[in-house]
């Protein structure tokens, strides 16, 4: 029934409306605006212009979080598969193994991955016990990439798992059913099923690696300059807040750009999944 | 193939939770080592307890989430009303884009932008530092919006509007029904965004670190500040602390939730 | 049975004047009357879509007509809300609240009106016995079954003591046997409580075994009002014919009064007052149909198909082109030549209406109608 509406339901979304005018795009507004102006508040391209002094961190920036999405798909989507394959029971004891880390905050996580893997870290003394020459891992790139795995992996599988927990167990008979042997199955049946769940996962995992900045500083020893970092240290002193605005800004749009091409790709079925 | 997938898998989980784990037990560590445990002791623990920068981040950290997460749910319980009984679509699309926005952005953009609506309306309002207490409780208001509106708006929606007719028809007013029948339906919709915006303030950090200022530090402000140059093996205490809590809590919400199930799924049979 | 209707006619209680009402630009009701008589059941009956539900709505203040007027017990009450009206729904998939056990929903009209705690144990007791529900008190809604949830409706409504129950497809949900008890049970409720009852249903046998006084609706506007026997030997056009019982409909014309030309033979009838050759429908249900001989017969045909329908065949015979559903005891082989013979009072002469010409032959089954009467297919109404 359309009922008369109260004046109370008429103006409830009125606070809300406000407050994201105001704290959500009033400030958006604003980074557009330091982008475009320069220090003394004038009209200016030149923070645009200094961005190609930038073009390699952003490409640095991109391969690094490429790889690490690559390789969380990698492990995701097996581990994904497996975990939808046990039994119901287990299955909610491993979601729940699988969600607890993301609970912990992501710095202590990182900590906990840098002080495994620094010089004088467990890794390195067990090498050591083993007879082997440590190795250098903080400080390099792999070490950057393996943080962005370990951080953001439950990311990559959570959407993954729950398309294929929808997916009917009849489809996999009947592809069995058809002449289709393990490998046709996976490939023909289960991959374009569970493939929204694939695209939310890559935007899950890609967009926070994109914009990283205490992975890189920590696990990276300060090698790696990735574009979270550049925003990070431009934000430190008033003269460059336009710059950093400038950098946000593309890279705001980069993301945008990116997550409506991804969603392309799946169906409206995507868009409840990124959210 | 079964057992090397199930291998598989938790060689997978194990390696999720090794680091952690490792972080957990240094923290107990004499010697201050990370590389060989030389014996258990609590003193980086004691340490902790008398670093009272590390408590009054804490304090911080409990007042913010509260505070940020109280009134995010009230805003956003209204909204989820208002929402629901909205209707004009390209309204209700307009604003609820613009609520997903924090939610699809990295949260840097969404830090560095609230810093800059700080500091211009800090410029016009002739006052040099605005950042703080209050830059900070806005800010995690905003972020944690679109996050409890999400937990509330589909129980509005999914509600049997004939219930409202059906409490009508008994002789409630539009007003009581909505206290009497729809309120009770939407309440678990509120708690559970209630408890989603406290863990998501509590464990910001990177929007945090662009609002705050050093005189209102939360706890992963102190961590990130603590550990940005040199080991503290205190910050190993600390965390070890925070993932028990963390881990407490969970079992604890997750054990009651199995409870409620169990006792529901023995209803329906019975 | 008879009788006690036409006593109960004495007073009108919903007076419903000229109603119309349309949703988005689409017309739902085209200009409505209808009375309601104090203590009678009455069945707003038709297929989905056809306005039974919203005159419903409209009766229980859930929606306003457009144009029109409705009238309780003298009173205007197009603008009184739903919680003024001294009457009570049972809806269709019931409404029971979720977050309440049996005897929270039962108690809550009367927890509204703030009726003492101890007047209200001893109400919902006494519903509860009635409605059979007694030790169902701290079940939750959703841990009962269909039947034990309607009857929760009907004891939540009831305990309020409404002059009017409206029941909206109450039995919709519920499958045949039960569906058959409880039209006992709602029957039994109606003469021991002495409630006007409006019941809306698209179910033409539930309608008439429970129903004083039926209306077949189609289309927005209300085709009949009659008894339930007025309903089906007189009907008045060939929709209501066709959505009452079988029926074989055919085109006729009137040769003059009690003489009607159809099927090629001209047969004595009952009806008059129709003009010299006005072209008519005529209805004959399959059980008026008799089975002769050839020679015996009025009209002759062969039998294209025999379905055994436990107590009687039911059999199509192709009489010229047209074919004929008959109900017969006796066994006829398929492809027999058979002879059908009718009673001058079987023969029902109906005026031309916008339905003629849409129902009769059983060569073709209406699989549109079948779709319009799935209770499934109902979402558009609402």
């Amino acid at each position: 029934m359309k009922h008369k509406l109260s004046l109370m339901e008429r103006f409830a979304a009125v606070p809300h409306a406000v407050w994201t005018v105001l704290f959500i795009v009033g400030p958006l507004l604003f980074v557009a605006y330091f982008a475009f102006t320069d220090t003394k508040g004038a009209f200016s391209l030149s923070n645009i212009e200094l961005l190609s002094s930038y073009s390699h961190i952003f490409f640095l920036s991109i391969c690094f979080s490429l790889v690490a999405t690559a390789f969380c798909l990698l492990i995701g989507y097996p581990l994904a598969f497996v975990m939808s394959r046990c039994k119901p029971s287990t299955q909610k004891l491993l979601m729940v193994l699988l969600m607890l880390p993301t609970w912990i905050s992501l710095l202590i996580r990182t900590y906990s991955l840098m002080t495994l893997l620094d010089n004088g870290g467990l890794v390195n003394s067990l090498l050591a016990k083993l007879g082997l020459s440590p190795l250098t891992m903080v400080g390099t790139g792999g070490a950057v990439i393996l943080g962005m795995v370990y951080d953001f992996l439950p990311y990559m599988v959570l959407p993954i798992y729950t398309s294929m927990s929808k997916l009917d167990n009849r489809y996999l008979e009947a592809a069995a059913d058809l002449g289709c042997n393990g490998l046709q199955t996976m490939f023909r049946v289960i991959l374009p099923l569970t493939l929204p769940g694939v695209i939310s996962g890559i935007t899950m995992v890609f967009v926070p690696s994109i914009s990283t900045f205490y992975i890189s500083q920590k696990l990276g020893g300060g090698n790696f300059d990735l574009i979270g970092d550049t925003i990070e240290r431009q934000f430190k002193y008033p003269s460059t807040y336009h710059v950093g605005a400038a950098i946000s800004l593309v890279m705001m749009i980069l993301i945008l750009i990116s997550t409506a091409v991804m969603n392309r790709f799946s169906d409206s079925d995507g868009k409840e999944m990124v959210v | 193939m079964k057992l090397l997938s199930r291998s598989y898998m938790w060689i997978v989980f194990a390696l999720l939770y090794a680091p952690i784990l490792v972080l957990v037990i240094f923290s107990f560590n004499d010697g201050g080592s990370l590389s060989s445990f030389t014996g258990i002791s609590f003193r980086w623990y004691v340490e902790l307890f008398h670093d009272s920068v590390a408590l009054q981040s804490l304090k911080n950290s409990l007042f913010l989430a509260l505070s940020s997460s109280a009134i995010a749910t009230v805003i956003a319980t209204f909204a989820a009303l208002g929402l629901d009984r909205m209707r004009n679509r390209y309204v209700k699309g307009t604003i609820m884009g613009a609520t997903n926005i924090p939610m699809m952005n990295p949260d840097i953009v969404t830090g560095v932008s609230m810093m800059l609506l700080f500091v211009a309306l800090g410029g016009i309002l002739g006052l040099s530092d605005l950042l703080g207490r209050w830059t900070m409780l806005i800010a995690h208001v905003t972020f944690t919006l679109p996050y409890v509106l999400l937990s509330v708006l589909p129980r509005f929606q999914q509600f049997d509007s004939t219930l409202r007719e059906a409490a009508m028809d008994l002789g409630c007013t539009p007003t009581a029904s909505f206290f009497k029948v729809e309120l009770p339906a939407i309440i678990p919709g509120i708690v559970s965004g209630f408890v989603m915006g406290f863990t998501l303030s509590l464990d910001d950090f990177v929007i945090s670190h662009f609002v705050s200022s050093p005189d209102f530090q939360t706890l992963p402000l102190y961590i990130y500040n603590q550990t940005a140059h040199n080991v503290k093996y205190s910050m190993y205490a600390l965390c070890a602390l925070i993932i028990v809590t963390i881990l407490v809590l969970l079992l604890a919400v997750n054990f009651a939730g199995s409870i409620g199930r169990g006792k529901r799924r023995r209803e329906v049979t019975k | 049975m008879k009788n006690n209707h036409s006593e109960a006619k004495s007073r009108t209680l919903i007076e419903l004047r000229s109603i119309s009402k349309s949703f988005d630009g689409e017309q739902i009701l085209c200009n409505i009357d209808l009375d309601i008589h104090d203590k009678e059941f009455v069945t707003l009956l038709g297929p989905s879509g056809c306005g039974k539900t919203t005159t419903l709505r409209i009766i229980g203040g859930f929606e306003t007509p457009d144009e029109g007027d409705v009238f309780f017990d003298g009173a205007r009450i197009n603008d009184v809300p739903p919680y003024r009206r001294a009457l009570n729904t049972v809806f269709q998939k019931y409404a029971l609240f979720p977050h309440l056990n049996v005897y929270d929903n039962v108690a809550f009209g009367l927890r509204v009106q703030k009726v003492k705690e101890d007047e209200i144990r001893e109400r919902v007791r006494e519903m509860l016995e009635m409605t059979g529900l007694r030790g169902f008190e701290n079940r939750k809604s959703a841990t009962l079954s269909g039947g034990q949830q309607q009857r929760v409706a009907i004891a939540r409504a009831l305990i309020n003591k409404p002059r009017v129950l409206l029941l909206d497809e109450p039995l919709g949900a519920l499958d045949l046997k039960l569906r058959k008890d409880m039209q006992n049970e709602l029957k039994r409720i109606q003469s021991a409580t002495g409630i006007t009852f409006i019941y809306v249903t698209h179910d033409q046998e539930e309608a008439l075994s429970m129903s004083d006084t039926v209306v077949v609706m189609a289309d927005g506007k209300i085709q009949q009002i009659g008894t339930p026997t007025d309903i089906y030997n007189e009907p008045v056009n060939a929709f209501v014919a066709d959505f009452i019982g079988e029926s074989n409909i055919l085109d006729g014309s009137m040769l003059a009064d009690c003489k009607a030309r159809f099927a090629g033979h001209t047969f004595d009838c009952v009806d008059g007052g129709f003009a010299k050759n006005e072209p008519v429908d005529i209805v004959i249900r399959p059980e008026d149909v008799d089975v002769v001989s050839v020679e015996k017969g009025m009209l002759a045909g062969t039998v294209s198909g025999v379905t055994f329908k436990g107590d009687y065949y039911e059999i199509i015979v192709d009489v010229g082109g047209f074919k004929w559903m008959i109900e017969t005891s006796d066994f006829v082989a398929p492809d027999a030549k058979i002879g059908l013979y009718i009673e001058p009072d079987a023969i029902h002469v109906m005026k031309k209406s916008e339905y003629s010409g849409k129902f009769g032959d059983y060569s073709t089954f209406s699989d549109e109608m079948d779709y319009l009467s799935d209770p499934d297919a109902e979402v558009e109404e609402e």
